[in-house]
């Protein structure tokens, strides 16, 4: 059946999972960069989450989220043979994959999985991609083994030291940089300070930079604005026009401000759900 | 009754919930004629030898004849006359700009008031909407037998598209309609309010009766991305219509319109309406409420999201707008009901500024005060800023409804479809093909944003062709 998960694994329990979800329309379109836009009961919000690959012949895609309030909280109280009540896609803009040239794609939390799916398609139009990835420690850090299935380099740092460098993945990317004048292209995917943290560190070497942005979205087909973010001065809508743009032309400060705009009702909506579950235990 | 004494008969007034109540529920406003009511008002229709009427109604409802069953007592006939022509009437009676179409022509608007046509309409359309499916759609009382190989895809699943459906759906035409977003109705679920017209009550049963003829839904398609229109006639569909309406909000381009509380009203209502945001906790989707509140705009949408705002507790709601009230393109009950309600319309104002806190979220717009100058092109008196004059609003959310632009979502992915200079599909006007064969496209999508009523007459001339090139009779 469609939206069906066929496989659920907890990559990091509690907190971040590995759906396959059969749904064979969406991976036979998808395409590296793209998300889905999904909702996983009758009240639920709509969320997007990018497609962190396709198995076209199974016709299957995954998603790999991290669960942060209610909506994540509710997908992560499916199991396997649960289906998602809505799933759509593929959306936004595949990424524009340029060859001949060595591509950095750096990682952070979550945003691993987003991004293997783009050095995924960078790998597969022959480029030489080398991939930075990083997480607080070890036993946070994600798609390492999937990534060197076909990354000839995967450079790893935690914050804490317990595996690889200790430090930031930008301290990894600056050093390459500097030794590297091969890269044509840096592509970024995590949390926004990280994404604004690789723009700034490229800048001085004049290295196109991509980043993915994970603006707050409702139809995720180009009809709210909801999505909106400043780039070069201008207003995009990351649904329709993106998720990736120039990292050195976005508005960080702003996105980051405009994540925050339901704050305190989504922490109203995960408090409400929470007193609602334990009612139905009672 | 003599003509001269029936020229003089007041309109009967249209019952509404009193606006001290309604101002802070949901429900449908207007609450609709009884038969008795709808019995005297169709007694004044002079039942012209040369209506104008009919003209003044993109569909050519044959408004004479349903309103003289109906003064004879017989709805249901009634029905069947509007049906024929109208598969939406309980739409149209509700949010149809009847003043500038039928009503707008009708003969005896000339020295009295017109005919209210439209609550007729939306009488006879109420009192039948328990009727059985085929009865619905076709006023014939069998369905149709469903061939199979007659298939048509629809694109979206607004008015234009359900027409569409309709249409072929009894005659025998097998359509499925193809939506991006998990619900259906286009506009008319996610855009146009609750209390104007019922989601459950109206569009939801419009929709199961083209269920009941067999038309297929498939919500969580996006054409453009999940297919194409190649992949549609790759798998055997004959005709295609595209109706994925406008779309794309414009925003004002000035300063601050990014900061958190200022939404576009797309968004707005998409999160009231479709995310049932109204009901939040209980429904997932939130929404920031609003404790004063600037809408942009004067057309039905920006009426809409002021409404709303209003419904969903805020202080005090005002409508911004750069001309005078007499001069907003909204329909005009709608704007009286906005002003009944407490609305406050802050005319010959223009936005230049929003203004924020350290956090990003918006506390007050800096409005620029107008005038009229001379009449511009169109023969509007255009405004223009009265220099040194700004003063500044206190606002915590601002809903901006200037308009739209097309989507680019379909068009971007069908580089084969040729578009108008506005960036519009651009289609043939008798029979809605566009520069693809055996595509064809109407509603918002050709036009921009219009109304319910012009989708519907281009889905059904879309529809005529596509029945004519399957070989179906008339
Ligand atoms: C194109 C795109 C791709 C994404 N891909 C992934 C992914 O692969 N894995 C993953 O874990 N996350 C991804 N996200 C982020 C994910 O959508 C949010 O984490 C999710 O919506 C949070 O919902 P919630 O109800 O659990 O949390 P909430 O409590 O509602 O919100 C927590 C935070 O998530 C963000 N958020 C809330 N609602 C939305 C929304 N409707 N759209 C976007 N962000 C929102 C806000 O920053 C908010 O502060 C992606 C976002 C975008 C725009
Ligand atoms: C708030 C508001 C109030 C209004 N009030 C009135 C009124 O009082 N009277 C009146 O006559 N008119 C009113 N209108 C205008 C009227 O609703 C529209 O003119 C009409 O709905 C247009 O119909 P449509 O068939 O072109 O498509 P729409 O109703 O716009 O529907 C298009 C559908 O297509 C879907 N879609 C878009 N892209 C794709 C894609 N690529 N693939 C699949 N599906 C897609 C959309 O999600 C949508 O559901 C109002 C509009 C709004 C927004
Ligand atoms: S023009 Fe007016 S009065 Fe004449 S038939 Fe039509 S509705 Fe009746
Ligand atoms: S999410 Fe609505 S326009 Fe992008």
């Amino acid at each position: 059946m469609a939206n069906t998960i066929l496989k659920k694994e907890r990559l990091i329990p509690g907190q971040t999972s590995k759906l396959v979800i059969h749904a064979p329309h969406i991976a036979a379109k998808a395409k590296p960069g793209n998300f889905v836009i999904l909702r996983v009961n009758e009240k639920g919000e709509r969320i997007p989450l990018t497609i962190a690959d396709t198995d076209k012949e199974h016709g299957t895609i995954t998603i790999v989220y991290l669960v942060l309030g209610k909506s994540t909280a509710l997908l992560e109280e499916l199991n396997e043979g649960d289906a998602i009540l809505d799933l759509c896609g593929p959306l936004g803009k595949a990424t524009h994959i340029r060859t001949g040239g060595t591509i950095i794609c750096v990682g952070g939390g979550t945003g691993i999985a987003a991004m293997h799916h783009i050095a995924k398609g960078h790998h597969e139009a022959g480029n030489h991609v080398v991939a930075i990835i990083g997480a607080r420690s070890k036993d946070l850090l994600l798609f390492e083994k999937e990534l060197k299935s076909f990354c000839p380099e995967v450079l790893i740092s935690t914050d804490d030291g317990s595996y690889g460098h200790k430090g930031l993945v930008t301290e990894l990317l600056k050093d390459r940089l500097e030794k590297d004048t091969t890269v044509t292209e840096v592509v970024a995917v995590g949390p926004v300070p990280m994404m604004a943290a690789v723009a700034r560190t490229t800048e001085p070497f004049g290295v196109y930079t991509t980043v993915s942005l994970n603006s707050i979205m409702v139809d995720g087909v180009g009809m709210c604005g909801a999505c909106r973010v400043t780039v070069g001065g201008e207003t995009r809508f990351a649904c329709v026009d993106g998720p990736e743009f120039d990292g050195h032309k976005v508005d960080f400060a702003e996105l980051r401000q405009r994540l925050a705009a339901f704050s305190p009702m989504e922490k109203q909506s995960y408090e409400h759900h929470c007193r609602c579950k334990c009612n139905d235990k009672k | 009754m003599t003509k001269s004494r029936k020229e003089t008969a007041p309109r009967v007034p249209m019952p509404n919930q009193p606006a001290d109540e309604r101002r802070r529920n949901f429900d449908e406003v207007a609450l609709g004629y009884t038969r008795e009511m709808a019995m005297q008002e169709a007694q004044r229709c002079l039942q012209c030898k040369k209506p104008k009427c009919v003209k003044g109604c993109p569909v050519e409802v044959p408004i004479p004849q349903f309103i003289a069953e109906l003064a004879k007592g017989d709805v249901e006939k009634a029905y069947q006359v509007i049906k024929s022509t109208n598969s939406l009437p309980a739409v149209c009676g509700r949010v149809c700009p009847q003043e500038i179409q039928c009503e707008g022509a009708c003969i005896l608007g000339v020295k009295a008031e017109p005919v209210a046509i439209g609550r007729l309409e939306r009488f006879v359309a109420d009192e039948y909407m328990h009727m059985d499916a085929c009865d619905l759609i076709t006023a014939k009382p069998e369905c149709p037998l469903i061939d199979e190989e007659k298939k048509v895809a629809c694109i979206g699943s607004g008015p234009s598209s359900l027409t569409v459906a309709g249409y072929l759906a009894s005659r025998g035409c097998k359509v499925t309609v193809f939506e991006a977003l998990h619900e259906v109705g286009g506009v008319l679920v996610y855009g146009i309010p609750e209390f104007r017209l019922p989601k459950e009550k109206i569009v939801a049963k419009e929709v199961n009766a083209l269920r009941e003829l067999e038309v297929e839904f498939v919500t969580n398609f996006v054409g453009g991305k999940t297919f194409s229109i190649q992949d549609l006639f790759d798998q055997g569909y004959k005709a295609v219509f595209i109706g994925v309406g406008a779309g794309l909000p414009k925003f004002l381009r000035i300063p601050g319109e990014n900061f958190n509380g200022v939404f576009s009203a797309n968004e707005y209502l998409t999160r009231v309406n479709l995310g049932r945001a109204y009901d939040f906790p209980n429904y997932d989707t939130p929404i920031i409420r609003g404790r004063k509140v600037t809408v942009y705009g004067g057309g039905n949408v920006a009426m809409d999201a002021a409404r709303t705002a209003q419904r969903l507790g805020a202080e005090s709601v005002h409508i911004v707008y750069r001309r005078t009230a007499d001069a907003m393109p909204a329909r005009h009950e709608e704007i009286e009901h906005a002003v009944e309600e407490g609305i406050h319309l802050e005319v010959l104002a223009n936005p230049v500024e929003f203004r924020g806190d350290e956090r990003g979220c918006l506390t007050s717009v800096l409005l620029q005060r107008m005038e009229l100058g001379e009449p511009d092109a169109s023969g509007r008196r255009s405004p223009k800023p009265i220099p040194g004059n700004t003063y500044e609003l206190e606002t915590d959310l601002a809903v901006i409804a200037v308009g739209t632009n097309p989507n680019p979502v379909l068009l971007e992915n069908e580089p084969d479809l040729k578009l108008n200079k506005w960036g519009y599909i651009q289609a043939d006007e008798t029979t809605g093909e566009t520069s693809i064969p055996n595509v064809f496209a109407g509603g918002d999508i050709v036009t921009g944003a219009a109304t319910v009523i012009l989708a519907m007459g281009a889905g059904r001339r879309a529809a005529r062709e596509i029945a004519r090139r399957l070989g179906i009779p008339e």
